[in-house]
């Protein structure tokens, strides 16, 4: 037995860790891990209420395989165009590239 | 509905009109194939998007033929998506209004693609750009083609990344990604209003189809002052797209693309579209308050005139034309702000132009082609070594100038003495000085350009067959439109293209035509008086601070960068910073030193505490400059962090209330 | 607290610990070890909560290929070292966001989910979670598996080197560093 609000605290505590991250960190591929620690918390949350409604169907934990799958997309794109800047600008401090502004 | 025509003995079976959806397609399936198969053809895959615009153009002609046989206009449409109580179609409306547009977008962007073999041979990104020409075709003729305001947004939107991505084209030079960004952003600026517009008529109307606006607008179901707003936001996005006062700036910067694009964004697509949607939304316009109309005409009287005033000075060919542009289009816009009796008018300007002014571009990219410069002062004498291009010019020139028998000479008469019958006296002023400018710097261009002696390096020569054949295609184009709306000719084109039941060919009267040449040949005579032989310093110069005033463009530019752009970009910043620096330590100086003498006496307390005052008021001041800063600072971790918090209230609002 | 509970708040520990020293440390060698501590305490939640599967998966494809994906790219950008590199200057804003954004869910989960809810995990065999992937969410798969495919292909195009841009001599201001290490 575990109770529910455990577990919802604990990636709440991720999450926000995450955006921190996201927030105040320069080094994007630092950026990318808070973001890969933001889907992380939202999977233990799917992972949770799945078996919180006790689902048949498994919903919560397939989707929790869905984002898994997008994330690790998400990082190879990341990492390509980061190391696509990098070579271009020497940097890949997100505060730094900054050429489309106007 | 517009153009919805009950002609007796009409033609029933609907022809060739239920494949207008093909010719939409079609460039967008070419769009795909270029993208994926273009770099492993033959040509770079540029024959797969001449062959499909060919085929468009072949079919565009089959359905005008069922209207020139008196054919009836049809609308088909599947369901798209639903939204609560609205729905929304996919679908065509096409009558003559759309035939007529169909034909001349497919015939521009053929000779367009045509030409561009010539002209952007061995460039790098080739197959791209003929992709990209290909979406943007494809993305006009849905405009031309959607039967409902929201389809036309996409065709719309699709035509402005479109037009950034091809200004852009040669984003290697940060001037010319520079002018895609300001182009593309500019147009937002009007797309705004625009999506507006469509909202405020989708909810009067209760669905976006525009047969059923037309119909809520004419029959007055809806309040004549949701319909005004409605007219009057749509027009928002003309001025964007159509490059009208105050959003003109793009234009002539957007001459950063190859010159392929701008006959193409000049002639048939992204600036005609602004025209076409007021023709198409006619029934909105006219039913509206008069506020509506009013508006459009005094807009497009002060672009006409400036317009025309800022070619005359231009030293760059393209930019000449460029501004021409935007004043010929405020002569369209003007034509349909007369009312009914300017509708046929205004679209026929608006068709002519397309064919002498794809012409003059075309033409002018030829001399660039062979010059290697775009600069007038570089040119000169190219008469004798590109003979076809600089006839085509001249047709293209007095076609423009508005000599007759020329294309042009049809239109701009017909809108004037409309303007005049109507007693528009103002419009009717201002376009015919406009028409006399534009005669003179069409001389000026065609004298600089072609006559005296060669000023320039190199050794230019007669461009390939692939650009001088749609030269010669337009060209002769240009000489015989105009008959189409001849009235001597029982104006054929008010057939296809007229307002209301009916089409009521305005008379032709000879007093007005003989008004119009004599102020055409008039421009071109001062023109020749003044440009017959090459001077080291311009004779428009002698217009002292008035050309100062012309030639910062009466400092739009300025004011728009200045006035908007900067104040988010620079100086607020630093604004904050020294406040920052000056007033935020100083206050805290204050403070220390005021404890300090706190027990010195009571008047310098005194003094002490009205300091802090005043320091407390800068304080404030400096702190609303911080948060004024956040909001544009170009970083994306700024904005990140209005997301996030963005995000956070949309939670709390919508779990707690 | 039951005997799982006890387990939980120790691993959950030691992984928000890990979080949090991952967007705080100075070294980013560091940090992407400490994001291997959260993330193997995600996967110990998962265990927990019975999700076999979805733990070993998390083990393999987080903690296995993309840290060490995160790893190599570190390397290839010669990341330096020091808060004042790492950190931007909006720290204590992100911070303020961050336990805004904290208290925030936990007020909402306390209050929706306080008084009830203790679960009670039952064991999922894998080969229930196959049966839902290729019976209730077969789409959403072929949909999953297009979306891979299309990021391999998308970052090999975009991270290899630019050769067309140095035949052409075109990008070569945005090529150019590049262009001449490679050539150097």
């Amino acid at each position: 037995m575990i109770r529910l609000p455990f577990l919802l605290f604990f990636s709440a505590v991720l999450f926000s860790a995450g955006i921190y991250g996201v927030l105040a960190r320069r080094n994007a591929v630092l950026v990318l891990m808070s973001i890969e620690l933001m889907l992380n918390a939202v999977n233990v949350n799917l992972v949770a209420f799945g078996s919180f409604l006790q689902d048949a169907a498994l919903t919560g934990q397939v989707f929790a395989l869905f984002v898994i799958t997008v994330a690790a997309a998400e990082v190879g794109i990341g990492l390509a165009i980061v190391i696509l800047i990098y070579r271009n600008r020497e940097t890949i401090n997100v505060d730094e590239v900054n050429l489309l502004r106007w | 509905m517009v153009g919805a025509q009950e002609v007796t003995g009409a033609i029933a079976d609907p022809g060739l009109t239920s494949l207008a959806w093909i010719v939409v397609l079609l460039p967008l399936v070419s769009f795909f194939l270029i993208t994926f198969f273009g770099k492993r053809l033959p040509a770079g895959g540029a024959w797969i998007g001449i062959g499909a615009m060919a085929l468009c153009l072949a079919i565009s002609l089959g359905i005008l033929l069922h209207f020139v046989q008196g054919g009836e206009a049809s609308e088909a449409s599947v369901s798209w998506f639903r939204i609560g109580p609205l729905e929304f179609e996919l679908g065509q409306l096409v009558d003559g209004l759309t035939a007529v547009m169909l034909v001349v977008v497919t015939l521009v962007s053929l000779c367009v693609q045509v030409y561009s073999l010539g002209y952007m041979h061995g460039d790098a990104r080739f197959t791209w750009f003929y992709a990209v020409l290909s979406l943007f075709t494809g993305a006009m003729l849905d405009v031309v083609v959607a039967n409902n305001l929201f389809q036309l947004l996409v065709g719309w939107e699709l035509m402005g990344i479109s037009s950034y991505l091809l200004i852009g084209h040669w984003w290697e030079e940060k001037e010319n990604s520079n002018a895609a960004i300001k182009a593309f952003i500019t147009t937002r600026v009007g797309d705004v209003p625009f999506m507006f517009g469509i909202f405020v008529l989708t909810v009067a109307a209760g669905t976006s189809n525009i047969g059923r606006i037309s119909e809520v607008a004419e029959t007055g179901e809806a309040s004549t002052l949701l319909i005004t707003a409605g007219a009057l936001l749509l027009f928002g996005g003309a001025i964007g797209k159509s490059a009208q006062v105050p959003l003109h700036v793009w234009l002539p910067d957007a001459m950063a693309g190859p010159t392929p694009v701008s006959a193409l964004i000049h002639a048939a697509t992204m600036v005609a579209a602004g025209v076409y949607l007021v023709g198409r939304m006619f029934t909105v316009f006219v039913h509206a308050g008069d506020v509506a109309l009013d508006t459009v005409a005094i807009v497009a009287s002060v672009t006409m005139l400036i317009a025309a005033l800022l070619a005359m000075i231009q030293d760059d060919i393209k930019r000449v034309l460029a501004y021409s542009t935007v004043s010929q289009l405020a002569y369209m816009v003007a034509g349909l702000s007369l009312g009914e009796a300017g509708y046929t008018p205004g679209l026929f300007h608006l068709f002519t132009h397309a064919f002498f002014k794809a012409l003059l571009f075309l033409a002018a990219g030829s001399v660039i082609h062979a010059a290697h410069t775009n600069n007038m002062s570089e040119m000169g004498g190219l008469r004798k070594m590109m003979p076809l291009t600089f006839v085509t010019f001249s047709i293209g020139s007095a076609a423009l100038s508005g000599i007759p028998p020329l294309a042009g000479f049809w239109s701009k008469d017909e809108i004037i003495s409309t303007a005049f019958r109507e007693g528009n006296y103002f419009v009717w002023a201002i376009a015919l000085v406009t028409a006399i400018l534009t005669a003179f710097y069409m001389m000026r261009v065609v004298l600089l350009t072609f006559f005296g002696a060669y000023r320039g390096h190199g050794h230019p020569h007669e461009s390939p067959p692939s650009m001088t054949g749609p030269l010669a295609l337009l060209a002769g184009l240009s000489v015989v439109v105009g008959f189409l709306g001849a009235p001597q000719l029982n104006a054929v084109f008010a057939d296809w293209v007229h307002f209301g039941e009916e089409a009521h060919a305005e008379p032709f009267s000879y007093g007005f035509a003989a008004v119009s040449i004599i102020g055409a040949l008039l421009g071109l005579l001062v023109g020749y008086r003044l440009y017959r032989g090459w001077r080291e310093r311009d004779p428009v110069r002698r217009l002292g601070p008035f050309y100062t005033l012309l030639e910062r463009k009466y400092y739009l530019d300025d004011v728009y960068l200045k006035g908007i752009v900067r104040p988010l970009q620079y100086p607020i910043p630093r604004a904050v910073d020294w406040t920052n620096q000056r007033v935020l330590d100083g206050a805290v100086n204050a403070a220390a030193w005021a404890t300090k003498k706190l027990s010195l006496g009571v008047d310098v307390v005194d003094k002490r505490a009205v300091d802090g005052a005043v320091n407390g008021v800068a304080f404030g001041a400096g702190a609303t400059g911080g948060l004024l800063r956040y909001i544009q600072s170009g970083n994306v971790q700024r904005y990140a962090v209005f997301l996030f918090v963005g995000v956070a209230i949309l939670a709390i609002a919508i779990t707690r209330f | 607290m039951s005997s799982q509970e006890i387990a939980f708040v120790i691993i959950a520990g030691a992984g928000s610990l890990g979080a949090i020293r991952l967007v705080t440390s100075k070294n980013v060698v560091h940090a992407a070890l400490y994001l291997v501590v959260a993330l193997a305490s995600v996967a110990a939640v998962y265990l927990i909560l019975a999700a076999e599967f979805l733990a070993w998966v998390q083990v393999l494809i987080y903690v296995g290929a993309i840290v060490v994906l995160l790893l190599f790219s570190l390397m290839l950008t010669k990341a330096p070292i020091g808060r004042e590199t790492l950190d931007n200057q909006q720290r204590g804003m992100a911070l303020l966001v961050a336990v805004g954004i904290l208290g925030g869910l936990v007020y909402l989960f306390q209050d929706a989910f306080g008084a009830s809810s203790e679960l009670n995990p039952q064991a999922t065999r894998t080969v229930d979670v196959g049966v839902s992937i290729f019976r209730d969410f077969v789409l959403p798969f072929e949909v999953v598996s297009v979306l891979l495919l299309a990021a391999l292909v998308g970052a090999v195009v975009i991270a290899r080197k630019d050769e067309w841009a140095e035949q052409t001599g075109r990008g070569a201001d945005l090529g150019a560093r590049g262009g001449t290490e490679r050539a150097g």
